[in-house]
C-alpha cells in the first residue's frame, strides 16, 4: 500500500475558514421502534472528535441501526443526537457509511471511486488524481479498470471503504465490514481503518469481533437489548466490564 | 390467388434482388418505428426512473395507470391520434396526418407506456439496492436517475428492443393516421394487410419474412445484450 503522504483525506485542524465541527457528538434518550417493537430505547452516548469507537454487542442489540440513527439515515422515535448542535441530516455529507455487504456500482472499480468524486463536483483532473491515490492507498491499483463486480469479497470491501474515504469524511462509520471475510482480508481492512483514524478521520466501527475489537478500539459502546449497557475505554472495559451481558459476551458465552 | 409454392418462390426473389418497392417498405418502417422507439425511451425512461426513485402521493395509482396503458389497443391510439390531426381537429393545422411524422407520433404513445412501466421495474429494483448507499452520499435526485439509468443501461436497452418489437409489428395505430399510402406512408405491416387482402402474397410474403427477420434480429440482440452484460460482471 501507499505511502500516507499521498493520501487525500488526511484532516486538517479546525481553522475559522472550516465548516462548524460536528463533534462533542451527544446523544439523549434516542430511542427507536418498529410498530410496537421497541428495537432501541433510551440510548445516551458521548464521543469525542478522535480515536476508534468500536460497537459490540450481540446480534438484535441495535448496532447497524445505531450508526443509521447517527449517519441520518434513519429518523429516531424519540430523543436526540446532537452533532455539536446539528442535527444527523446536516451531517450527513460529512460522513461516511460502509456497509456489511459492500454496495458496488455496475461500472469499473475506478468509475465507482470517480463516481462519487464527481457527485461532489470536483474538477477531472482531480478526480483522476485522487482515484489513483485511494486505488493504490487500498491495492486496488492494477484493478482499476475490472468490473467492481468481479472483485472478490475482500477487495470489494476496499472498494467500498475507498470510496467512503473518497469524500473525506470526517467520521466514517464501519457497520461489521469484515463479518464475511477471511483473517487476511479482514487484517487488510483494519491496517486502512487505523490509517484514516491515525490521519484523523473519527471511526465508529460495528464489530462482533473480540480479538478485531481489542486491535481498534479507543473506546467501546456496548449494547444490550437496545441500550447502551456499558461506554468505556477500551482497556478498561476488556480489562473488567462492568456489565453482566459484556462479561458473559467477552467470555464466550451466548448473550441474549 | 397464387399457390403458396409460387407465392414463396418469388417472395424469395423479392428479397433476394432487393426489390425497390420492398426496400422502400422496409426502410420506411424501420424509420418510423426506430424514431417512435427513441423518442419513447426519451420519455418513457426518465418517466420510469422518476416513479422508481420519488415518492409522492399518487405514485401507486400513476403506477397503475402506466402500467395498465401497456395494453393500449393500437387501433384505439390510432383513432385519438387520428382525432387530434384531422383537419378538424386541435393539431389540424400542423397538416400531418397521412404522413410518416403521425405513424411516428402514434406509435410513440403506443410504446411509451411500455418503456415506462418496464423501465421502473428494472430501476425500482435496481434502487432498492443502491437507496442507502445514495443516501449516505447525499445524491441529488438527478444524481440518482443518472446514475441507475446508467448502471442498469444493459436492462434497459432490452426494455428500448421490446419497445422496437412491438412498434415495428403493429398495424392498427398506423394504417389509421398513416393511410397506407403507397410511396408515402406504406410500412410493412400495412403493406402485408393489404397485399393479402388483394391475394399478391408474394409480397405479402417477402415483407412477412423480413418483418420475421427483424423479430429474429431483435431477440439476438436482446440474448447479446444479456450475455455482453454478464461477461462483464454488470449484472
Amino acid at each position: 500500500m501507499s505511502d500516507a503522504a499521498i493520501l487525500p483525506f488526511e484532516r486538517a485542524e479546525p481553522s475559522a475558514s472550516l465548516p462548524r465541527p460536528i463533534f462533542p457528538l451527544a446523544v439523549r434518550g434516542l430511542a427507536l421502534s418498529y410498530g410496537a417493537t421497541q428495537v432501541l430505547a433510551g440510548v445516551d452516548l458521548d464521543l469525542g472528535a478522535r480515536g476508534c469507537t468500536v460497537v459490540m454487542g450481540p446480534n438484535g442489540a441495535g448496532k447497524s441501526l445505531l450508526l443509521k440513527l447517527l449517519h441520518g439515515l434513519i429518523a429516531p422515535s424519540g430523543g436526540v443526537i446532537d452533532w455539536a448542535g446539528q442535527s444527523p441530516s446536516e451531517v450527513t455529507r460529512r460522513q461516511a457509511l460502509v456497509f456489511q455487504r459492500p454496495v458496488l456500482l455496475r461500472r469499473s472499480v475506478g468509475a465507482n471511486i470517480d463516481f462519487v468524486l464527481k457527485a461532489r463536483g470536483l474538477p477531472r483532473a482531480t478526480v483522476r488524481e485522487r482515484r489513483t491515490a485511494l486505488l493504490a492507498h487500498v491495492g486496488l491499483a492494477e484493478k482499476t479498470d475490472l468490473p467492481a463486480r468481479r472483485l472478490s469479497g475482500g477487495e470489494a470491501q476496499r472498494l467500498a471503504l475507498a470510496r467512503a474515504l473518497a469524500t473525506e469524511p470526517e467520521v466514517l462509520f464501519l457497520d461489521e465490514p469484515t463479518a464475511s471475510l477471511d483473517p487476511a482480508s479482514a487484517l487488510a481492512i483494519e491496517e486502512i481503518v487505523t490509517r484514516a483514524r491515525d490521519l484523523g478521520t473519527r471511526v465508529i466501527f460495528v464489530t462482533h469481533d473480540v480479538g478485531q475489537a481489542r486491535r481498534l478500539a479507543d473506546d467501546v459502546v456496548f449494547l444490550h437489548r437496545g441500550r447502551v449497557a456499558e461506554h468505556r475505554p477500551a482497556e478498561a472495559f476488556f480489562a473488567a466490564p462492568r456489565s453482566e451481558a459484556a462479561a458473559g459476551y467477552l467470555a464466550g458465552r451466548i448473550v441474549v | 390467388m397464387q399457390g403458396i409454392a409460387e407465392a414463396i418462390s418469388l417472395a424469395l426473389e423479392l428479397v433476394l434482388r432487393a426489390d425497390a418497392d420492398l426496400l422502400e417498405i422496409v426502410v420506411l418502417s424501420l424509420r418510423v418505428s426506430l424514431t417512435a422507439t427513441l423518442t419513447a425511451c426519451l420519455i418513457g425512461l426518465p418517466l420510469g426512473a422518476l416513479l422508481a426513485v420519488a415518492r409522492f402521493p399518487g405514485r401507486q395509482a400513476a403506477i397503475v395507470v402506466v402500467n395498465a396503458l401497456m395494453g393500449l389497443p393500437p387501433v384505439v391510439v390510432g383513432l385519438l391520434v387520428y382525432l387530434h390531426l384531422s383537419r378538424a381537429g386541435p393539431l389540424g393545422f400542423l397538416g400531418l396526418l397521412y404522413t410518416p411524422s403521425a405513424m411516428i407520433i402514434a406509435q410513440t404513445i403506443l410504446i411509451a407506456p411500455i418503456v415506462t412501466a418496464l423501465s421502473r421495474q428494472v430501476l425500482e429494483d435496481l434502487h432498492g439496492e443502491y437507496a442507502e448507499q445514495f443516501r449516505s452520499l447525499c445524491l441529488s435526485r438527478s444524481q440518482m436517475v443518472g446514475a441507475l439509468l446508467w448502471d442498469g443501461r444493459f436492462s434497459l436497452m432490452t426494455v428500448a428492443l421490446a419497445g422496437f418489437g412491438r412498434a415495428v409489428a403493429e398495424v392498427g395505430a398506423v394504417i389509421v393516421v398513416g393511410g397506407n399510402i403507397d410511396h408515402l406512408t406504406r410500412v410493412m405491416t400495412t403493406a402485408i394487410a393489404l397485399e393479402t387482402s388483394r391475394g399478391d402474397l408474394a409480397l405479402a410474403l417477402a415483407l412477412g419474412m423480413v418483418l420475421l427477420v427483424i423479430a429474429l434480429g431483435v431477440n439476438a440482440a436482446v440474448q447479446g445484450v444479456r450475455i455482453n452484460a454478464a461477461r462483464h460482471a454488470h449484472v
